[in-house]
Formats: structure tokens, sequence, C-alpha cells
């Protein structure tokens, strides 16, 4: 398994893809890539997941909520948190990002637009609302650890932006 | 018990324990609404560093202290952070302030524990400091925004960068714990990273019309535990639950 596979029993799939994130329930957490193996270990399910951001309350949550949907298909689980290597946007599943969109979260760009969008103001990211590109950085950080605020100066919707981590 | 590991972890850690707690005094009472979610949001970001820190701590201490204990249980004197993130918010100047100075370290900082020999403060490191390279981009774009701004946005940055200023040098001071680390490979040299720091500090000043000041003597003593009147003040806070209800758990 090389740093960035996910390592995932077939049988277990299922189950996880049906645990959310707690703070944008559209999206599971196999779609954000935070599940990095879950795997028998003599009948019981060991799991491990990476933290999005390090003081991101979800992460708890998230623990409870695997070991809730496996023991109701029958599973033991233990959940270890890791930290190496560290979680990066790049792992949110194209379906994930439709998600987020369809929510009304603009999804990450690449690192680079992210510099240029945060820093230099360029306009590229696309309002979730009506598609312009007419949009501005409200602040850097928004409601939640992982998203900064946007408003779109068309239609002038204010809208998150799911920030690059890489 | 590997002492010099634990009191080495323990000095990173309530670095970002005590900034924490400063800027979370800032929810519901920050200038703006974008800017106090930015601070608390900070705060967060490094409640959840300070999380991972203190539960490899309670590892190599061996003796089922968890995190809230070490966070929670000890006095003032065993408390390692530098004097600079325990000066008071004051006014936004001062806080944007205190946050860039410390912020231009702790990233510089946490470039090189990405290298360190113990692979779990090199994992530790390297999720930090993605996002320590946000707070650090928010808080060297206010200083500029705010020196660069109106006669009086940048009279009272001035001051505050002023004031400020004498605790900086604390932050390159090396402990025991900071030496013993270096030769094993595992912790950072952070007399080598001074240079850098005044360097970069300077342009960002420079770039917001600001002086840097000409400082002669520097206050130090954080990191031998021998701290400003500021941080009795906050451990009555941080602590107050755990006075008021001891033992108490979430």
């Amino acid at each position: 398994m090389t740093a960035t596979e996910q390592n995932i029993d077939s049988k277990l799939v299922e189950i996880l893809e049906k645990v959310s994130d707690p703070e944008i329930p559209v999206l599971s957490i196999m779609d954000m890539g935070v599940v990095r193996s879950a795997i028998f270990v003599n009948d019981v399910v060991k799991v491990e997941i990476t933290p999005t951001y390090s003081g991101c309350p979800a992460m708890d949550v998230i623990g409870d909520d695997i070991k809730k949907a496996l023991k109701e298909a029958g599973y033991e689980s233990e959940i270890d948190l890791i930290l190496h290597p560290a979680w990066t946007t790049d792992w949110i599943t194209p379906r994930g990002r439709k998600a987020l969109e369809n929510y009304g979260i603009a999804a990450p760009l690449d690192a680079e637009a992210d510099k240029d969008v945060l820093l230099n103001g360029k306009r590229i990211v696309k309002c979730t609302n009506c598609g312009s590109q007419n949009t501005r950085l409200v602040s850097q950080f928004g409601s939640t650890a992982c998203k900064a605020q946007f408003q779109c100066q068309d239609c002038q919707e204010p809208f998150d932006y799911f920030k690059c981590l890489k | 018990m590997k002492e010099n590991l634990y009191n080495y972890i323990l000095g990173i850690a309530d670095n970002s324990l005590i900034l924490g707690q400063r800027l979370g005094e800032l929810t519901g009472h920050g200038p703006s609404l974008e800017t106090d979610i930015a601070c608390t949001n900070i705060s967060l970001d490094l409640f959840g560093q300070v999380r991972s820190y203190f539960q490899y701590a309670g590892k190599v201490a061996g003796d089922g202290r968890s995190e809230d204990d070490i966070a929670m249980l000890r006095k003032e004197r065993d408390y390692k952070n530098v004097l600079l993130v325990e000066q008071p918010n004051t006014d936004f100047a001062y806080t944007i302030s205190r946050q860039f100075l410390f912020d231009a370290y702790h990233l510089a900082f946490l470039g090189e524990l990405q290298k360190s020999t113990d692979l779990t403060l090199a994992a530790i490191a390297n999720k930090c400091i993605k996002e320590v390279s946000y707070h650090e981009r928010f808080s060297s774009d206010w200083v500029r925004r705010l020196g660069d701004g109106t006669e009086e946005s940048k009279s009272k940055m001035q001051q505050a960068i002023n004031d400020l200023w004498v605790y900086t040098d604390e932050l390159f001071h090396q402990t025991e714990a900071d030496k013993a680390m270096v030769t094993e490979g595992i912790g950072v040299d952070v007399t080598q990273l001074k240079n850098d720091y005044y360097k970069y500090v300077s342009e960002v000043l420079e770039e917001a019309t600001l002086e840097v000041p000409d400082v002669k003597y520097f206050q130090k003593g954080g990191k031998q535990g021998i701290h400003t009147e500021h941080l009795g003040y906050i451990l009555a806070e941080l602590q107050y639950m755990q006075r008021a209800y001891p033992n108490m758990q979430w």
C-alpha cells in the first residue's frame, strides 16, 4: 500500500459509504477520503481515519458514527485516528466534489489556484448558485475550519468555498 | 519516562494552547464578524494541534495521564509557552501583531520539525504546517492592510509592534530539552531560524510601511516557566471547570 492508497475491505465499502460528515451531511466519509483503511483482524474491523483539520470537532462524531453503522451490520470495530499521511483535498472523490457543489459549497481548486484566489484576488471560484466567476473573497475563514467565505457579485449569493489543503 | 522528549513536546504545545485560549476570548467579541470567525477558527486549529501533541506526550509519560490532564492540571510554572503568546488581546492591532510575530516563527519551526527523526512529531508537523500557512497568510495580510491603512490604524499597529517586539527574541532561545532533542535529531535548532525570521518579518513590516523596532533589551522567561502576570489570569479561566468540579469529564 502506498502512502495515498486506501485499503478497504470490499464487504465494508457499502456500509461506510452511508456514514456522512456531520457538518456536510451530503458528503459521505468515503467520498471525503477520511477513511484510510478498514480491514478485518480476527473478526474485529479495524478502521483508520484521518482528520481533515486538526481541530475538526467532527472527527469524534465520525468515529462514533462508523462504530454504530458497523455494529448495525453486525460487526465490532475499533477506530484509530492517524495523522500520516496528512489528509489533502485531493482525496475528495469526483462524486464528493459534485455533492459539495450541489450542496452549495464550491469544491476546492488546486493549490496554485487557491493561492491566486485567496491572496491575489483572482476570480476563478464559481458561484454555486448562478455559476458566475465574478465572485469575491469575503474571508479566508468560514463557518468551519475547512471553508472560506465568498460572495457572488452577480447574483449576490454568499457561499462557502472548500479550501484547498495539500 | 523520556523526560526531555516529554518536556520538549510540552514546550511546543503550550505555545499553541495559550495562544489558542487567547484567541478564544474573541469569540463573539471580534471587531467584525469575519475577523471574529477567523480568529476563533485559528484558535480551533491550534487546540486541535495541541490535542495531537498532548496525546503523544501522554504516551511518552506512560503513566496514564490524558491530554486533558496535561492541559488542565498543571501549575503556572509548569507551562513552558513563550511570553509572546500570553500577551493580552488589547485591541485588534495587538491581536494581529502578536499573531503575525508568532505565525512567522511557527511556520518556519514546523517546516523543520517535519524533518524530525521522531515520526510522530514529524507527522504532526506535516499536518499542522498546512493549517499554519493559512494563519500566516491571514495575519501578514492584516499587518499590511492596517500598517498601510489610515493614519490611526498605522499608529496603532506601530505601537503594537513596538510593544510586542521585546518578546520575539525568546522564540529562539534553547531550553535544556531543546538541546538534548537537537542532539538526538528529534528537535529543531531554533537558533538557526532567527536570521531568516527577522529578515522575513522586516520585509512584511516594510511592505506595511511600518518601522522595524530598534530594541536592545528583550524579555525572556516563559520557556523556563517564569511568566508575565497575564498567564495566571489565563489559567484561572482555562482551569476553572477543573477547579469547580474536580476530575469532571465532558
